[in-house]
């Protein structure tokens, strides 16, 4: 009887089933579920500045397809988009722009940082004037991702990161909330 | 029309131009003030055509700055390197982009990057950079402690 | 920067396309003036992508600078790879082994393809097909896969070095390359049938943003921009190098100089390197992929140019040596920023949603742009 009922709800569900005289109860903090659900459905922004944009495309194409994993459609506008994938060199002419976009997002938001450029600068380090050496200058990171573009698997795999990340409350935004109760 | 031709036509064209030997291309410099009736020649007289400026760029050899304009044709298929000598605390050189008309932007980048000034471009602004930039980056004394870093 | 939002004295409307803008293809800003839908004027903003390449590499080795170059236009990052080795070659006068110039040729070609089917599939989604992107991506997989297993990389490959390639080819080289090109003739009707031939299409590319022969040549318009107002500048034929000079291949020209002219182009020359492929697969000779080089390369006082053909156009490269090991100055003549030059005269005068397919068929990378 409890296997059954058992069955009717995903493993990933953030709760126990307590069978009581005649029916089952669900029982569950509203926050996991609240994270349980936002982490299944992050629709990223569309925010390539270069190389990693390629593959960007790439996981959002046929093969690799995003959508799988709840990030389902890329949309232009952050005011639609819940996380923003920095995808490529933040320059300082760019450094304004990306801090624009990201206050324009709705919270809950997240970032993940794409490429060596976007963690430090990469391969635009030394010897430049106008590269923003790491992304986390301008605004906060989540999830960074090594690479030079870093493969589809690797965004794939930051992604499922970021969904971990949410589910455990581990994020920068819902410690803040939490800190201010 | 092969380089010798080529280099013939040129020197009885422009008499005070001077001739730098190597290179796949002709390199000839001609001063500041003929540049721009220069520019005019080698696009309209027949058999030179010029028509297609592909590279404009500017070289800081610390004592002055050099502008280096690759031209071809599409005609002839022959081409040449025009180079500029410029006074580096004063770097000023007629446009040429009413002849061709590619010239506007990279003028433009060349302003951006070396400060060259160019007499009656009709937009000479900071294209890549913002406008509150200070210097000239491409110039070899160039020095941006904070956003530099040196290996 | 954003101020200039609002409205001129004239009555007309200034608007901002991007820097973030999914039409843009990046971070490309342009500042239109519009009076009700007609463009008035367009102004490009660029620099939001400015890695100053340029600076870098005036530290970096004749065997570093390379690689940076993988990272301006990263959908030809092969070819412009090809072109800066070609320039250093040119000054060291390295020979080059014949295997290794055939294996550069192949590259290139297949570079060129993926870049063309990424464009295909960009720029539809442009246009509102959202279909033709996941065609397209699925066959650029197989390009993607092909280079992985030989360079190491799927998109900024780096496997060209002066004297050669790095590294010999995988095995399975060629027998996938040839079920490429079995998949590739199998899918370009699909490709033609889902977009080239629908009539809604063609009414937004034909007689849209219309660039003379005469305007082309001055705003330095090569590659596909530049034939399809009918300017013949395809480097590989005019100055050809490694081993097109012995190839069998059509410059594609088209006189329309539209929209859909620079789209048909495209499309013939993905064509046409599937043939420079055929030619040259079953033709890799035996010997090494790498010239014997010094280890620390120093190129004779001088200056040197190279130009190859990517698939955006004519990729220049000026080095200036003064006989180190570092170059003196170096500059990169990219095709795109050329042809985006053209842009505000190609669109003055049609409607706003005129801008997007003929932004389009520019085919613009925006780092290509802004090095």
């Amino acid at each position: 009887m409890e296997n059954e009922t058992n069955k009717k709800i995903p493993d990933s569900f953030p709760g126990e089933i307590y069978p009581v005289a005649g029916t089952d109860v669900v029982l569950t903090k509203l926050d996991d579920v609240i994270n349980w659900a936002r982490s299944n459905s992050i629709w990223p922004l569309t925010f390539a500045t270069s190389c990693c944009g390629i593959e960007m495309m790439s996981v959002a194409s046929a093969k690799y397809d995003f959508s799988r994993f709840g990030f389902e459609v890329a949309r232009a506008t952050p005011r639609q988009a819940d996380v923003i994938i920095i995808a490529g060199t933040i320059v300082n002419k760019m450094a304004p722009v990306l801090k624009r976009l990201y206050d324009q997002m709705a919270d809950p938001k997240y970032v993940i940082a794409m490429g060596a450029c976007a963690i430090s600068g990469g391969p635009f380090f030394y010897n430049t004037y106008s590269v923003v050496k790491g992304a986390d200058h301008v605004i906060p990171v989540d999830v960074y991702i090594a690479g030079c573009p870093p493969r589809p698997e690797a965004l794939l795999h930051a992604l499922i990161s970021l969904q971990h990340k949410i589910k455990s409350g581990a994020t920068r935004e819902q410690i803040k909330i939490d800190g201010n109760k | 029309m092969t380089n010798e031709d080529l280099k013939n036509k040129l020197t009885e064209l422009f008499p005070s131009a001077t001739f730098e030997e190597g290179g796949e291309f002709i390199n000839f410099f001609i001063e500041p003030s003929q540049w721009k009736s220069c520019a005019k020649e080698l696009k309209e007289k027949a058999g030179l055509d010029f028509d297609y400026l592909f590279c404009v760029t500017c070289v800081d050899w610390k004592t002055h700055l050099t502008m280096v304009y690759h031209l071809s044709s599409t005609i002839h298929r022959h081409s040449i390197v025009v180079k500029v000598k410029l006074n580096r605390d004063q770097p000023e050189i007629d446009t040429v982009c009413d002849i061709w008309k590619t010239a506007e932007f990279h003028e433009r980048e060349a302003f951006d990057f070396f400060g060259v000034t160019f007499i009656n471009h009709p937009d000479l602004r900071r294209l890549f950079l913002t406008d509150d930039w200070v210097g000239f980056p491409l110039r070899k004394d160039y020095d941006d402690p904070i956003n530099m870093i040196k290996l | 920067m954003f101020e200039e939002i609002g409205t001129t004295e004239d009555g007309y409307m200034v608007i901002n396309i991007g820097p973030q803008h999914p039409a843009t293809h990046g971070v490309l800003h342009l500042v239109m003036t519009l009076n009700g839908e007609t463009i008035v004027k367009t102004e490009p903003h660029l620099g939001y992508i400015h890695r100053s390449i340029e600076k870098m590499s005036e530290s970096l080795t004749y065997r570093q600078f390379i690689y940076a170059t993988s990272r301006m236009d990263y959908l030809s990052s092969h070819i412009n790879n090809h072109g800066c080795s070609l320039c250093v070659e040119k000054g060291l006068q390295i020979e080059v082994p014949e295997r290794a110039q055939i294996i550069r040729v192949i590259m290139d070609e297949l570079t060129r393809i993926a870049s063309h089917e990424l464009w295909w599939g960009a720029m539809a989604m442009d246009l509102g097909a959202f279909t033709p992107f996941f065609h397209a991506f699925r066959e650029r997989e197989t390009i993607t896969e092909i280079m992985e297993e030989t360079c190491g990389a799927r998109l900024t490959m780096n496997y060209i070095c002066p004297g050669g390639v790095m590294a010999d080819l995988h095995p399975d080289f060629q027998k996938k390359v040839k079920s490429f090109i079995t998949l590739y003739k199998s899918k370009i009707n699909e490709y033609n049938e889902l977009v080239t031939g629908n009539i809604i299409f063609q009414n937004r590319m034909k007689g849209v943003g219309y660039l003379s022969k005469e305007d082309a040549i001055s705003f330095g318009c090569t590659g596909p921009v530049g034939r399809a107002s009918g300017v013949s500048c395809d480097i590989r034929k005019l100055y050809p190098y490694e081993v097109y000079g012995k190839l069998q291949f059509d410059e594609i020209l088209e006189t329309a100089g539209d929209s859909f002219a620079r789209y048909m182009v495209r499309i013939h020359e993905m064509n046409q390197s599937i043939r420079i492929i055929e030619q040259l697969i079953d033709n890799i000779p035996d010997g090494e992929f790498l010239a014997k080089t010094k280890a620390v390369l120093k190129l004779p006082k001088g200056e040197f140019y190279q130009r190859v053909e990517t698939a955006r156009g004519e990729f220049g490269v000026y080095i200036v040596s003064e006989g180190g090991t570092t170059p003196y100055r170096i500059k990169y003549r990219s095709p795109g920023f050329s042809n985006l030059s053209a842009l505000p005269t190609m669109v003055k005068g049609s409607k706003i949603g005129d801008l997007i397919a003929a932004m389009g068929t520019l085919d613009l990378v925006i780092p290509d742009l802004d090095r």
